[in-house]
Protein backbone atom coordinates (compact mmCIF):
# COMPACT_ATOMS: atom_id res chain seq x y z
CA UNK A 1 0.00 0.00 0.00
CA UNK A 2 2.44 2.36 0.81
CA UNK A 3 4.55 2.05 -2.58
CA UNK A 4 1.48 2.57 -4.11
CA UNK A 5 0.65 5.92 -2.31
CA UNK A 6 4.58 6.84 -2.89
CA UNK A 7 4.24 6.30 -6.22
CA UNK A 8 0.48 8.21 -6.82
CA UNK A 9 1.80 11.00 -4.72
CA UNK A 10 5.42 11.57 -6.21
CA UNK A 11 3.63 11.64 -9.97
CA UNK A 12 0.65 13.59 -8.74
CA UNK A 13 2.84 16.30 -7.35
CA UNK A 14 5.14 16.35 -10.17
CA UNK A 15 2.46 16.52 -12.88
CA UNK A 16 0.82 19.71 -10.59
CA UNK A 17 5.08 20.77 -10.87
CA UNK A 18 4.67 20.13 -14.67
CA UNK A 19 1.16 21.61 -14.85
CA UNK A 20 1.98 25.23 -12.94
CA UNK A 21 4.92 26.02 -15.06
CA UNK A 22 3.44 25.19 -18.31
CA UNK A 23 1.09 27.83 -17.34
CA UNK A 24 3.69 30.02 -16.05
CA UNK A 25 5.70 29.73 -19.49
CA UNK A 26 2.39 30.75 -21.46
CA UNK A 27 2.56 33.85 -19.28
CA UNK A 28 5.84 34.59 -19.11
CA UNK A 29 7.60 33.74 -22.09
CA UNK A 30 5.44 35.52 -24.44
CA UNK A 31 7.75 38.07 -26.47
CA UNK A 32 5.22 38.63 -29.20
CA UNK A 33 5.83 38.62 -32.24
CA UNK A 34 9.83 39.48 -33.44
CA UNK A 35 10.74 40.36 -37.31
CA UNK A 36 13.60 38.16 -38.18
CA UNK A 37 15.48 39.77 -40.67
CA UNK A 38 18.15 37.91 -43.41
CA UNK A 39 20.71 39.61 -45.41
CA UNK A 40 19.51 43.04 -44.93
CA UNK A 41 16.33 42.72 -46.16
CA UNK A 42 16.91 39.86 -48.63
CA UNK A 43 14.56 38.09 -46.91
CA UNK A 44 12.24 39.34 -43.89
CA UNK A 45 10.49 36.98 -41.62
CA UNK A 46 7.68 37.41 -39.26
CA UNK A 47 8.28 34.84 -36.35
CA UNK A 48 7.03 34.24 -32.78
CA UNK A 49 9.32 35.49 -30.09
CA UNK A 50 10.60 33.04 -27.21
CA UNK A 51 11.69 30.18 -29.35
CA UNK A 52 15.30 29.48 -30.38
CA UNK A 53 16.65 31.00 -33.49
CA UNK A 54 17.74 27.45 -34.71
CA UNK A 55 13.95 26.39 -34.81
CA UNK A 56 12.70 30.09 -35.97
CA UNK A 57 15.03 29.34 -39.13
CA UNK A 58 13.99 25.33 -39.66
CA UNK A 59 10.10 26.43 -39.48
CA UNK A 60 10.76 28.75 -42.50
CA UNK A 61 12.82 26.11 -44.70
CA UNK A 62 15.73 27.54 -44.04
CA UNK A 63 17.94 24.55 -42.98
CA UNK A 64 21.65 25.78 -41.65
CA UNK A 65 23.87 22.56 -40.57
CA UNK A 66 23.18 21.42 -37.10
CA UNK A 67 23.98 18.18 -35.96
CA UNK A 68 23.15 17.80 -32.60
CA UNK A 69 19.32 18.48 -31.98
CA UNK A 70 19.55 22.21 -30.58
CA UNK A 71 21.33 20.89 -27.66
CA UNK A 72 24.82 23.57 -28.36
CA UNK A 73 27.37 20.25 -28.92
CA UNK A 74 27.95 20.31 -32.32
CA UNK A 75 28.82 23.98 -33.25
CA UNK A 76 27.32 23.57 -37.01
CA UNK A 77 24.87 26.15 -36.55
CA UNK A 78 27.22 29.16 -36.50
CA UNK A 79 25.85 32.36 -38.18
CA UNK A 80 26.60 35.73 -38.08
CA UNK A 81 23.86 38.05 -35.75
CA UNK A 82 24.37 41.86 -36.49
CA UNK A 83 21.89 42.69 -33.96
CA UNK A 84 19.56 41.53 -31.41
CA UNK A 85 21.00 38.63 -30.72
CA UNK A 86 21.89 39.36 -26.73
CA UNK A 87 25.38 39.01 -25.33
CA UNK A 88 27.02 35.52 -25.95
CA UNK A 89 26.49 32.65 -23.34
CA UNK A 90 28.51 30.20 -21.67
CA UNK A 91 26.88 27.78 -23.47
CA UNK A 92 28.36 29.04 -26.70
CA UNK A 93 31.59 29.92 -25.53
CA UNK A 94 33.32 26.49 -25.92
CA UNK A 95 32.61 26.37 -29.19
CA UNK A 96 33.54 29.76 -30.52
CA UNK A 97 36.91 31.07 -31.30
CA UNK A 98 37.95 34.91 -29.75
CA UNK A 99 37.56 36.10 -33.51
CA UNK A 100 34.06 34.24 -34.49
CA UNK A 101 33.26 36.32 -31.01
CA UNK A 102 34.31 39.51 -32.27
CA UNK A 103 32.81 39.00 -35.60
CA UNK A 104 29.48 38.33 -33.87
CA UNK A 105 29.06 34.20 -35.00
CA UNK A 106 26.99 32.68 -32.60
CA UNK A 107 25.21 29.51 -32.45
CA UNK A 108 22.04 29.49 -33.96
CA UNK A 109 20.71 26.74 -31.10
CA UNK A 110 21.81 28.82 -28.29
CA UNK A 111 20.59 32.57 -29.21
CA UNK A 112 16.42 32.96 -28.30
CA UNK A 113 14.71 35.61 -30.20
CA UNK A 114 13.47 38.41 -27.81
CA UNK A 115 13.38 41.05 -29.98
CA UNK A 116 13.74 41.91 -33.56
CA UNK A 117 16.88 40.01 -35.20
CA UNK A 118 18.97 40.63 -38.28
CA UNK A 119 20.96 37.92 -39.26
CA UNK A 120 23.89 36.98 -42.04
CA UNK A 121 23.06 33.68 -43.77
CA UNK A 122 25.93 32.85 -46.67
CA UNK A 123 23.43 32.34 -50.22
CA UNK A 124 24.36 28.98 -50.39
CA UNK A 125 22.45 27.72 -47.09
CA UNK A 126 19.35 29.27 -48.47
CA UNK A 127 19.03 27.02 -51.17
CA UNK A 128 19.43 23.96 -49.17
CA UNK A 129 16.20 22.01 -49.22
CA UNK A 130 14.56 19.36 -47.16
CA UNK A 131 14.17 16.45 -49.48
CA UNK A 132 11.91 12.98 -48.54
CA UNK A 133 13.63 9.75 -50.47
CA UNK A 134 12.45 5.96 -49.95
CA UNK A 135 15.16 3.47 -49.17
CA UNK A 136 15.92 1.50 -52.33
CA UNK A 137 18.55 -0.52 -50.58
CA UNK A 138 21.01 -1.19 -48.18
CA UNK A 139 23.71 -3.22 -49.15
CA UNK A 140 25.98 -4.30 -46.51
CA UNK A 141 30.08 -3.55 -47.60
CA UNK A 142 31.97 -5.07 -44.55
CA UNK A 143 31.36 -6.44 -40.77
CA UNK A 144 30.35 -2.50 -39.73
CA UNK A 145 29.68 -0.68 -42.69
CA UNK A 146 26.95 -0.20 -45.39
CA UNK A 147 25.65 1.32 -48.49
CA UNK A 148 22.43 2.78 -47.74
CA UNK A 149 20.64 4.08 -51.52
CA UNK A 150 18.08 6.65 -51.18
CA UNK A 151 15.76 7.35 -54.16
CA UNK A 152 14.59 11.30 -53.67
CA UNK A 153 10.42 11.89 -54.09
CA UNK A 154 10.01 15.66 -52.80
CA UNK A 155 12.27 17.07 -54.60
CA UNK A 156 13.02 14.70 -57.06
CA UNK A 157 16.24 15.86 -58.27
CA UNK A 158 19.24 17.20 -56.24
CA UNK A 159 22.32 19.42 -57.07
CA UNK A 160 24.99 18.33 -55.30
CA UNK A 161 29.13 18.82 -56.02
CA UNK A 162 31.10 16.00 -55.12
CA UNK A 163 32.55 16.51 -51.56
CA UNK A 164 29.35 17.85 -50.38
CA UNK A 165 27.63 15.95 -47.73
CA UNK A 166 23.47 15.92 -46.20
CA UNK A 167 22.15 15.85 -42.57
CA UNK A 168 19.55 12.86 -42.03
CA UNK A 169 17.17 13.38 -39.87
CA UNK A 170 17.17 10.53 -37.45
CA UNK A 171 14.41 9.83 -34.31
CA UNK A 172 15.77 9.64 -30.92
CA UNK A 173 14.26 9.72 -27.33
CA UNK A 174 14.25 13.48 -27.25
CA UNK A 175 13.07 14.30 -30.64
CA UNK A 176 14.22 14.04 -34.37
CA UNK A 177 17.98 15.07 -34.87
CA UNK A 178 20.55 15.35 -37.88
CA UNK A 179 23.46 13.34 -38.76
CA UNK A 180 25.97 14.48 -41.59
CA UNK A 181 27.01 11.89 -43.95
CA UNK A 182 28.69 12.96 -47.42
CA UNK A 183 26.91 11.63 -50.23
CA UNK A 184 29.06 8.92 -52.19
CA UNK A 185 27.06 8.33 -55.47
CA UNK A 186 28.42 10.96 -58.43
CA UNK A 187 26.88 14.50 -58.92
CA UNK A 188 25.28 12.96 -62.05
CA UNK A 189 22.97 10.78 -60.59
CA UNK A 190 20.55 13.63 -59.83
CA UNK A 191 17.92 11.49 -58.29
CA UNK A 192 19.63 9.34 -56.07
CA UNK A 193 22.40 9.87 -52.73
CA UNK A 194 24.35 7.12 -51.73
CA UNK A 195 25.95 7.30 -48.44
CA UNK A 196 28.52 5.07 -46.88
CA UNK A 197 27.59 4.36 -43.06
CA UNK A 198 30.04 2.83 -40.38
CA UNK A 199 28.05 1.13 -37.54
CA UNK A 200 29.09 3.13 -34.52
CA UNK A 201 28.48 1.58 -30.97
CA UNK A 202 25.74 3.86 -29.56
CA UNK A 203 25.43 5.96 -32.83
CA UNK A 204 21.61 7.61 -33.19
CA UNK A 205 22.48 8.32 -36.91
CA UNK A 206 24.74 5.24 -37.65
CA UNK A 207 22.15 3.02 -35.71
CA UNK A 208 19.16 3.76 -37.28
CA UNK A 209 21.01 3.95 -40.88
CA UNK A 210 21.98 0.30 -40.36
CA UNK A 211 18.50 -0.62 -39.31
CA UNK A 212 16.60 0.57 -42.29
CA UNK A 213 15.21 -1.54 -44.98
CA UNK A 214 14.12 -0.85 -48.53
CA UNK A 215 10.80 0.85 -49.07
CA UNK A 216 11.42 2.82 -45.28
CA UNK A 217 10.58 6.41 -46.05
CA UNK A 218 13.38 8.83 -44.50
CA UNK A 219 13.88 12.69 -44.98
CA UNK A 220 17.16 14.96 -45.29
CA UNK A 221 18.30 18.46 -45.65
CA UNK A 222 21.39 19.59 -47.84
CA UNK A 223 23.23 19.63 -49.27
CA UNK A 224 26.28 21.30 -47.82
CA UNK A 225 29.98 21.65 -47.86
CA UNK A 226 32.38 24.12 -49.39
CA UNK A 227 34.91 22.08 -51.63
CA UNK A 228 35.09 22.40 -55.24
CA UNK A 229 36.84 20.80 -57.68
CA UNK A 230 39.62 21.99 -59.43
CA UNK A 231 38.38 22.74 -62.66
CA UNK A 232 41.72 22.60 -64.47
CA UNK A 233 42.01 18.93 -66.04
CA UNK A 234 46.13 19.31 -65.96
CA UNK A 235 45.90 19.63 -62.33
CA UNK A 236 45.55 15.79 -60.61
CA UNK A 237 43.72 14.92 -57.84
CA UNK A 238 44.68 13.19 -54.95
CA UNK A 239 41.73 11.17 -52.47
CA UNK A 240 42.99 9.71 -49.34
CA UNK A 241 40.79 7.74 -47.27
CA UNK A 242 40.74 5.64 -44.07
CA UNK A 243 38.17 3.67 -42.47
CA UNK A 244 34.82 4.05 -43.59
CA UNK A 245 36.04 7.40 -44.78
CA UNK A 246 35.26 6.50 -48.51
CA UNK A 247 31.86 8.13 -49.54
CA UNK A 248 33.44 11.50 -50.43
CA UNK A 249 36.14 10.12 -53.06
CA UNK A 250 33.82 7.69 -54.49
CA UNK A 251 31.62 10.70 -55.59
CA UNK A 252 34.92 13.01 -56.55
CA UNK A 253 36.59 9.85 -59.10
CA UNK A 254 32.94 8.85 -60.62
CA UNK A 255 31.92 12.33 -61.05
CA UNK A 256 35.58 13.35 -62.20
CA UNK A 257 35.62 10.43 -64.84
CA UNK A 258 32.32 11.54 -66.17
CA UNK A 259 33.54 14.64 -67.09
CA UNK A 260 37.28 14.00 -67.84
CA UNK A 261 38.20 10.80 -68.79
CA UNK A 262 41.73 11.10 -68.93
CA UNK A 263 42.34 13.15 -65.57
CA UNK A 264 45.12 11.71 -63.30
CA UNK A 265 43.72 10.65 -60.13
CA UNK A 266 45.53 9.02 -57.43
CA UNK A 267 42.94 7.18 -54.34
CA UNK A 268 44.65 5.90 -51.41
CA UNK A 269 42.46 3.68 -48.57
CA UNK A 270 44.06 2.44 -45.95
CA UNK A 271 42.59 -0.39 -43.94
CA UNK A 272 43.15 -2.41 -40.99
CA UNK A 273 42.70 -6.04 -42.36
CA UNK A 274 41.15 -7.87 -45.18
CA UNK A 275 37.89 -7.68 -43.57
CA UNK A 276 37.53 -3.63 -43.97
CA UNK A 277 38.22 -3.76 -47.99
CA UNK A 278 35.11 -2.45 -49.99
CA UNK A 279 34.34 -1.20 -53.26
CA UNK A 280 37.83 -2.20 -54.55
CA UNK A 281 37.10 -4.06 -57.33
CA UNK A 282 34.39 -1.23 -58.44
CA UNK A 283 37.30 0.80 -59.08
CA UNK A 284 39.80 -1.57 -60.10
CA UNK A 285 36.93 -2.05 -63.04
CA UNK A 286 36.92 2.18 -63.60
CA UNK A 287 40.80 2.20 -63.75
CA UNK A 288 40.67 -0.15 -66.37
CA UNK A 289 38.15 2.05 -68.44
CA UNK A 290 40.52 4.90 -67.23
CA UNK A 291 44.29 3.72 -67.15
CA UNK A 292 45.05 7.60 -65.23
CA UNK A 293 43.17 6.51 -62.14
CA UNK A 294 45.59 4.43 -59.83
CA UNK A 295 43.74 2.85 -57.12
CA UNK A 296 46.17 2.01 -53.75
CA UNK A 297 44.88 0.19 -51.21
CA UNK A 298 46.66 -0.77 -48.11
CA UNK A 299 45.97 -2.91 -44.68
CA UNK A 300 47.94 -1.68 -41.88
CA UNK A 301 47.82 -4.83 -39.56
CA UNK A 302 49.70 -8.22 -39.80
CA UNK A 303 47.98 -10.60 -42.80
CA UNK A 304 46.23 -13.32 -40.98
CA UNK A 305 47.50 -16.64 -41.91
CA UNK A 306 45.50 -17.87 -44.46
CA UNK A 307 44.68 -14.26 -45.82
CA UNK A 308 45.99 -13.20 -49.34
CA UNK A 309 46.51 -9.87 -50.61
CA UNK A 310 49.01 -8.10 -52.94
CA UNK A 311 48.61 -4.61 -52.42
CA UNK A 312 50.15 -2.31 -50.36
CA UNK A 313 51.30 -2.73 -46.37
CA UNK A 314 51.79 -0.31 -43.77
CA UNK A 315 49.97 3.05 -42.91
CA UNK A 316 48.46 4.98 -45.69
CA UNK A 317 50.21 8.37 -45.53
CA UNK A 318 53.70 5.74 -46.23
CA UNK A 319 52.10 4.55 -49.37
CA UNK A 320 50.98 8.04 -50.72
CA UNK A 321 54.68 8.98 -49.95
CA UNK A 322 55.85 5.97 -51.74
CA UNK A 323 54.02 6.94 -55.00
CA UNK A 324 53.43 10.33 -55.51
CA UNK A 325 56.26 12.24 -57.47
CA UNK A 326 56.71 16.00 -55.88
CA UNK A 327 56.14 19.20 -57.47
CA UNK A 328 52.92 18.59 -59.60
CA UNK A 329 49.98 20.60 -59.65
CA UNK A 330 47.48 18.82 -57.38
CA UNK A 331 44.80 19.16 -55.65
CA UNK A 332 43.82 16.71 -52.67
CA UNK A 333 41.21 15.16 -50.69
CA UNK A 334 41.74 13.64 -47.46
CA UNK A 335 38.84 11.48 -45.62
CA UNK A 336 39.17 9.74 -42.21
CA UNK A 337 40.64 9.85 -38.82
CA UNK A 338 42.44 12.76 -37.15
CA UNK A 339 45.51 11.12 -36.62
CA UNK A 340 45.53 9.76 -40.44
CA UNK A 341 44.74 13.51 -41.68
CA UNK A 342 47.65 14.76 -39.77
CA UNK A 343 50.67 12.35 -41.20
CA UNK A 344 48.53 12.42 -44.92
CA UNK A 345 48.75 16.13 -44.79
CA UNK A 346 52.57 16.44 -43.60
CA UNK A 347 53.67 13.60 -46.50
CA UNK A 348 51.46 16.10 -48.91
CA UNK A 349 53.24 19.22 -48.06
CA UNK A 350 56.87 17.41 -48.55
CA UNK A 351 55.75 16.38 -51.81
CA UNK A 352 54.93 20.30 -52.55
CA UNK A 353 51.16 20.93 -52.52
CA UNK A 354 50.03 23.98 -51.37
CA UNK A 355 48.07 23.59 -47.74
CA UNK A 356 45.54 25.86 -49.56
CA UNK A 357 44.64 22.89 -51.88
CA UNK A 358 44.54 20.35 -49.16
CA UNK A 359 41.10 19.87 -47.66
CA UNK A 360 39.78 17.55 -45.47
CA UNK A 361 36.82 15.80 -43.62
CA UNK A 362 37.96 15.15 -39.98
CA UNK A 363 36.16 12.38 -37.97
CA UNK B 1 8.50 22.03 18.43
CA UNK B 2 11.00 24.26 19.02
CA UNK B 3 10.14 27.03 21.83
CA UNK B 4 11.98 29.95 20.36
CA UNK B 5 10.64 33.03 18.23
CA UNK B 6 10.50 33.28 14.59
CA UNK B 7 12.18 36.70 14.91
CA UNK B 8 15.03 34.75 16.56
CA UNK B 9 15.42 32.21 14.34
CA UNK B 10 15.69 34.60 11.71
CA UNK B 11 18.72 36.42 13.10
CA UNK B 12 20.08 33.24 14.53
CA UNK B 13 19.92 31.65 10.55
CA UNK B 14 22.19 35.54 9.68
CA UNK B 15 24.65 35.37 12.08
CA UNK B 16 25.19 32.62 14.61
CA UNK B 17 23.94 29.76 12.56
CA UNK B 18 25.03 30.97 8.90
CA UNK B 19 23.90 28.48 6.54
CA UNK B 20 27.29 29.03 4.72
CA UNK B 21 29.73 30.22 7.43
CA UNK B 22 28.84 27.45 9.70
CA UNK B 23 26.84 24.63 8.07
CA UNK B 24 29.78 25.59 4.48
CA UNK B 25 26.51 24.36 2.01
CA UNK B 26 26.31 26.18 -1.01
CA UNK B 27 30.24 26.11 -1.53
CA UNK B 28 30.15 25.78 -5.12
CA UNK B 29 28.47 28.89 -6.88
CA UNK B 30 29.47 30.70 -3.09
CA UNK B 31 33.32 30.26 -4.62
CA UNK B 32 32.25 30.78 -8.45
CA UNK B 33 30.30 33.44 -8.40
CA UNK B 34 31.59 35.97 -5.92
CA UNK B 35 33.72 37.85 -8.50
CA UNK B 36 31.31 41.42 -8.26
CA UNK B 37 29.51 42.70 -5.82
CA UNK B 38 26.54 43.31 -8.41
CA UNK B 39 26.54 39.60 -9.51
CA UNK B 40 26.85 38.23 -6.37
CA UNK B 41 23.95 40.32 -4.56
CA UNK B 42 21.74 39.38 -8.03
CA UNK B 43 22.55 35.47 -6.81
CA UNK B 44 22.03 36.02 -3.34
CA UNK B 45 18.84 37.91 -4.10
CA UNK B 46 17.65 34.93 -5.87
CA UNK B 47 18.55 32.05 -3.58
CA UNK B 48 17.05 34.05 -0.68
CA UNK B 49 13.86 34.32 -2.72
CA UNK B 50 13.74 30.53 -3.66
CA UNK B 51 15.00 29.38 -0.33
CA UNK B 52 11.78 31.32 1.63
CA UNK B 53 9.63 30.10 -1.07
CA UNK B 54 11.10 26.26 -0.95
CA UNK B 55 10.53 26.58 2.24
CA UNK B 56 7.41 27.66 2.86
CA UNK B 57 6.08 24.86 -0.07
CA UNK B 58 8.24 22.22 1.09
CA UNK B 59 6.57 22.89 4.80
CA UNK B 60 3.09 22.61 3.47
CA UNK B 61 3.74 19.21 1.59
CA UNK B 62 5.49 17.61 4.54
CA UNK B 63 3.24 18.13 6.93
CA UNK B 64 -0.23 18.11 4.80
CA UNK B 65 0.56 15.59 2.35
CA UNK B 66 3.63 13.40 3.27
CA UNK B 67 3.05 13.10 7.00
CA UNK B 68 -0.57 12.24 6.60
CA UNK B 69 0.00 9.10 4.04
CA UNK B 70 3.28 8.30 6.34
CA UNK B 71 5.66 9.53 3.45
CA UNK B 72 7.97 10.60 5.00
CA UNK B 73 10.83 8.82 3.57
CA UNK B 74 9.98 10.44 -0.46
CA UNK B 75 11.22 13.99 1.54
CA UNK B 76 14.10 14.36 -0.36
CA UNK B 77 12.77 13.45 -3.49
CA UNK B 78 9.82 15.50 -3.23
CA UNK B 79 11.80 18.34 -1.86
CA UNK B 80 14.42 18.54 -4.81
CA UNK B 81 11.11 18.06 -7.29
CA UNK B 82 9.45 21.01 -5.63
CA UNK B 83 13.02 23.04 -5.91
CA UNK B 84 13.79 22.06 -9.32
CA UNK B 85 10.03 23.32 -10.47
CA UNK B 86 10.49 26.91 -8.86
CA UNK B 87 13.69 27.37 -10.10
CA UNK B 88 12.93 26.71 -13.41
CA UNK B 89 10.08 29.56 -12.57
CA UNK B 90 12.06 32.23 -11.29
CA UNK B 91 14.19 31.28 -14.47
CA UNK B 92 11.67 31.77 -16.35
CA UNK B 93 10.47 35.54 -14.22
CA UNK B 94 14.12 36.31 -14.11
CA UNK B 95 14.72 36.09 -18.06
CA UNK B 96 11.42 38.27 -18.54
CA UNK B 97 11.63 41.05 -16.54
CA UNK B 98 15.42 41.14 -15.89
CA UNK B 99 17.75 40.12 -18.78
CA UNK B 100 20.83 42.03 -17.54
CA UNK B 101 20.27 39.57 -14.08
CA UNK B 102 19.78 37.01 -15.94
CA UNK B 103 23.01 37.43 -18.53
CA UNK B 104 24.62 38.32 -15.61
CA UNK B 105 23.79 35.05 -13.62
CA UNK B 106 24.25 33.05 -16.79
CA UNK B 107 24.40 29.45 -15.75
CA UNK B 108 24.68 29.59 -12.33
CA UNK B 109 20.81 30.70 -12.10
CA UNK B 110 19.35 27.41 -12.93
CA UNK B 111 22.27 26.15 -10.91
CA UNK B 112 20.48 27.42 -8.25
CA UNK B 113 18.25 24.18 -8.75
CA UNK B 114 21.11 21.85 -7.03
CA UNK B 115 22.18 24.43 -4.55
CA UNK B 116 22.54 22.19 -1.67
CA UNK B 117 22.07 25.39 1.08
CA UNK B 118 18.23 25.62 -0.81
CA UNK B 119 17.59 21.46 0.20
CA UNK B 120 19.39 21.83 3.79
CA UNK B 121 17.59 24.64 4.83
CA UNK B 122 14.21 22.80 3.98
CA UNK B 123 15.89 19.60 5.66
CA UNK B 124 16.99 21.11 8.85
CA UNK B 125 13.21 22.98 9.15
CA UNK B 126 12.01 19.09 9.34
CA UNK B 127 14.86 18.44 11.50
CA UNK B 128 14.74 20.89 14.01
CA UNK B 129 10.95 20.56 14.19
CA UNK B 130 10.26 24.12 13.05
CA UNK B 131 6.56 25.71 13.19
CA UNK B 132 5.20 27.46 10.00
CA UNK B 133 6.58 30.66 11.14
CA UNK B 134 9.36 29.40 12.38
CA UNK B 135 10.39 27.56 8.86
CA UNK B 136 9.52 31.22 6.86
CA UNK B 137 12.39 32.81 9.30
CA UNK B 138 14.48 30.18 9.02
CA UNK B 139 14.07 29.79 5.36
CA UNK B 140 14.42 33.75 4.68
CA UNK B 141 17.10 34.33 7.46
CA UNK B 142 19.23 31.60 5.95
CA UNK B 143 18.75 32.87 2.41
CA UNK B 144 19.84 36.73 3.60
CA UNK B 145 22.73 34.78 5.44
CA UNK B 146 24.23 33.15 2.27
CA UNK B 147 23.63 36.05 0.58
CA UNK B 148 25.47 38.21 3.49
CA UNK B 149 28.55 35.53 3.20
CA UNK B 150 28.60 35.80 -0.73
CA UNK B 151 28.19 39.43 -0.59
CA UNK B 152 30.76 40.13 1.57
CA UNK B 153 33.74 37.78 -0.47
CA UNK B 154 32.57 39.19 -3.53
CA UNK B 155 33.78 42.68 -1.92
CA UNK B 156 37.10 41.29 -0.41
CA UNK B 157 37.69 39.48 -3.66
CA UNK B 158 36.82 42.81 -5.39
CA UNK B 159 39.82 44.79 -3.03
CA UNK B 160 42.12 41.33 -3.39
CA UNK B 161 42.19 42.34 -6.61
CA UNK B 162 44.08 44.85 -6.35
CA UNK B 163 46.49 42.99 -3.74
CA UNK B 164 50.09 41.34 -4.51
CA UNK B 165 49.00 37.76 -3.56
CA UNK B 166 51.48 35.23 -3.26
CA UNK B 167 50.90 33.27 -7.29
CA UNK B 168 50.12 30.02 -5.59
CA UNK B 169 47.86 31.15 -3.54
CA UNK B 170 45.58 33.48 -6.25
CA UNK B 171 42.15 32.45 -7.31
CA UNK B 172 39.88 30.38 -5.86
CA UNK B 173 43.03 29.11 -2.92
CA UNK B 174 42.67 32.94 -1.24
CA UNK B 175 38.90 33.03 -1.50
CA UNK B 176 38.93 29.54 0.25
CA UNK B 177 41.18 30.73 3.07
CA UNK B 178 39.50 34.10 3.17
CA UNK B 179 36.08 32.14 3.74
CA UNK B 180 38.03 30.47 6.60
CA UNK B 181 38.99 34.15 8.47
CA UNK B 182 35.17 35.07 7.72
CA UNK B 183 33.18 31.95 9.23
CA UNK B 184 35.70 32.37 11.84
CA UNK B 185 34.66 36.38 12.66
CA UNK B 186 30.92 35.22 12.67
CA UNK B 187 31.57 32.57 15.48
CA UNK B 188 32.31 35.94 17.45
CA UNK B 189 28.11 35.88 17.38
CA UNK B 190 27.65 32.64 18.77
CA UNK B 191 26.87 33.90 22.35
CA UNK B 192 24.73 35.83 21.26
CA UNK B 193 21.20 34.06 20.48
CA UNK B 194 21.31 29.92 19.61
CA UNK B 195 19.25 27.64 17.46
CA UNK B 196 20.22 23.95 17.22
Amino acid sequence: MVYLWSVLSFAGLAMALAALLMVAERLLINYGICKLDINAGEKPLEVNGGQTLLAALYSNDIFIPSACGGKGSCGHCKITITSGGGPVLPTETPLLTRKEIRSNVRLACQVKIREDIYVRIPAELLDVKMFTATIESSVVLTHDIKEISMRLNEPAEISQRPGQYVQVQAPSSDGPVFRAYSISSPAYENNIVQLVVRLVPGGIGSTYLHNVSPGDPISFTGPYGEFWLNEDPSVEIICVGGGCGMAPMRNIIYTLYDKWPDRVCWLFFGCRTTQDVFYLEQFEELAKKHPNLHVIYALSDQLGEDEKWDGETGFIHLSADKYLEPDIRRQAFLCGPPLMIEAVTRVLKEKGISPDDIFYDEF
Amino acid sequence: MSETSAFVIFFAAIFTNNILLTNFLGMCSFIACSGQISTSLGLGTAVTFVMTMTTMLNYIIYHFVLVRLGLEHLTFIIFIAVIAAFVQFVEMFVERFSPKLYFALGIFLPLITVNCAILGASLFMIIRKYSFFQSVGFGLGAGIGWAVAIVLLAGLRQKMRYSNIPEPFQGVPIAMIVTGVLAMAFMGFAGMVSIQ
